[in-house]
């Protein structure tokens, strides 16, 4: 209850000029406190920290512009990078490619060569193989020759004829060969 | 047993300058420090402290305290480009500077018990006269009589200036009044507003009966009004800086 008082209390209390803010007495000291103070913070807002605010926010700009240029330059650097192994993978591979024609040629150079060779060889063999055969058939004739001169003879004798053996080997000659 | 409390009874007591610390008089004047010097002093500390912290550490990467004051550097510094153009951005320490002092008076003042030094009229007057001087001042110093050409816009057919000067006179010369008036009637309402609210909250109670049913709703219109005050608050140290640097902007390119 004794806050209800004090409504009361106020309103009996000394008489107070009607409107504070109209009350002429503090104007000059309002007016000294605020231009002392308000010239107080613009000098040292716009000498001191004004100034180095907007230092720290140009640098700030700078580092990230800069950043981003170097960014770019290292990214320029890749791709020229990658551009050169790309080149050099592909001359590489031409290389590879053209060394690889150039063992086939050789390798079919030396596998004609050497086929010629063996086929020379082969031939040579035949040649001499053929030689035999045509001087082991020679050798078969005569020996028929004589085997049927010989046979000649002996049934001549069987029969009792007289013939002579210059006369059967003269005979049988002309038949075997 | 009787409590004196004269701020919860009165809502004007809330506005009264009291003398904290008897100076000397200067060429006759009461200078002395009073709790409307202290408060405005506490905001000036408060700014330098804020703002110098945010300076001098100057980090690339900021903390939340720089953040905050390179957003406020920006804000002031975006007003001025959209207002008055790069040009104007010569007159940026003193936007800032007006800007915060009273943005920081204004919220100082919605502290309970703290006096808001920018709900006298001597102080936003000569604000508001220290702007009108500038633009006086630096339009007269840069455009020599040119700036007379602020008073009759060009295009118009000549009958029209008859009307046309006398009315743009009339609205220059009200812009210091109403630039003074519109923060000092802001706070002074809205302060006023608030101690009748909590008061009437107070009163309702110590009537008893039903009355205590009421008392709650009081109080939260008081809540509300706090919300509502703290944006005005806000708000009309904004209105305040942008209205400096649309007159500076006048100072800068009167043929408009």
């Amino acid at each position: 209850m004794s806050i209800f008082v004090l409504a009361s209390a106020a309103e009996s209390g000394a008489a107070k000029p009607a409107f504070p803010p109209f009350d002429p007495w503090h104007f000059p000291s309002q007016l000294f406190w605020l231009v002392l103070l308000f010239g107080v913070l613009y000098i040292v807002l716009s000498r001191l920290i004004l100034p180095r605010l907007g230092a720290i926010l140009e640098r700030r700009e700078n580092t990230i512009a800069e950043s981003l240029d170097e960014a770019a330059i290292l990214n320029e650097q890749s791709q020229k990078a990658q551009a050169a192994v790309e080149t050099s993978i592909s001359a590489a591979r031409t290389k590879a490619r053209e060394t690889a024609a150039k063992a086939r040629l050789k390798i079919d150079v030396e596998i004609r060569e050497e086929t010629a060779v063996v086929d020379a060889n082969l031939e040579k063999k035949l040649a001499e193989a053929g030689e035999r055969i045509t001087a082991l058939r020679a050798d078969a004739i005569k020996n028929v020759e004589s085997i049927a001169v010989d046979a000649g003879v002996l049934m001549a004798k069987k029969i009792g004829a007289k013939v002579k053996k210059s006369d059967i080997s003269a005979a049988v000659k002309p038949l075997v060969s | 047993m009787t409590y004196f409390f004269p701020q919860i009874a009165d809502p004007m007591h809330q506005f009264v300058v009291q003398k904290w610390i008897e100076l000397p008089e200067l060429f006759g004047f009461d200078i002395s420090f009073t709790n409307a010097s202290g408060f405005m002093l506490l905001g000036v500390v408060m700014i330098i402290a804020v703002f110098g912290y945010a300076a001098s550490r100057g980090g690339l990467v900021p903390n939340r305290i720089q953040s905050i004051a390179e957003i406020g550097y920006g804000f002031v510094a975006d007003m001025i480009r959209s207002t008055a153009g790069e040009e104007g951005l010569k007159f940026f320490p003193f936007v800032f500077t007006l800007f915060f002092f009273i943005f920081f008076a204004n919220m100082i003042g919605m502290v309970p018990y703290a006096f808001t030094t920018t709900s006298h009229l001597v102080v936003t007057a000569a604000l508001a006269l220290l702007v009108i001087s500038i633009v006086l001042i630096y339009g007269i110093y840069k455009n020599g009589l040119g700036f007379f050409k602020l008073f009759a816009p060009s295009g118009a057919p000549w009958y029209i200036y008859i009307l046309l000067i006398p009315i743009e006179v009339i609205s220059f010369v009200a812009r210091p009044l109403t630039l003074s008036l519109r923060l000092f009637a802001n706070m002074l309402a809205g302060h006023i507003m608030l101690k009748l609210f909590a008061g009437f909250a107070v009163t309702l109670f110590a009537a008893g009966g039903a009355y205590i049913a009421l008392a709650p709703l009081a109080f939260a219109m008081g809540v509300a009004l706090n919300a509502l005050e703290l944006l005005v608050a806000g708000l009309q140290a904004y209105v305040f800086a942008i209205l400096t640097c649309v007159y500076l902007s006048d100072a800068l390119h009167p043929s408009h």
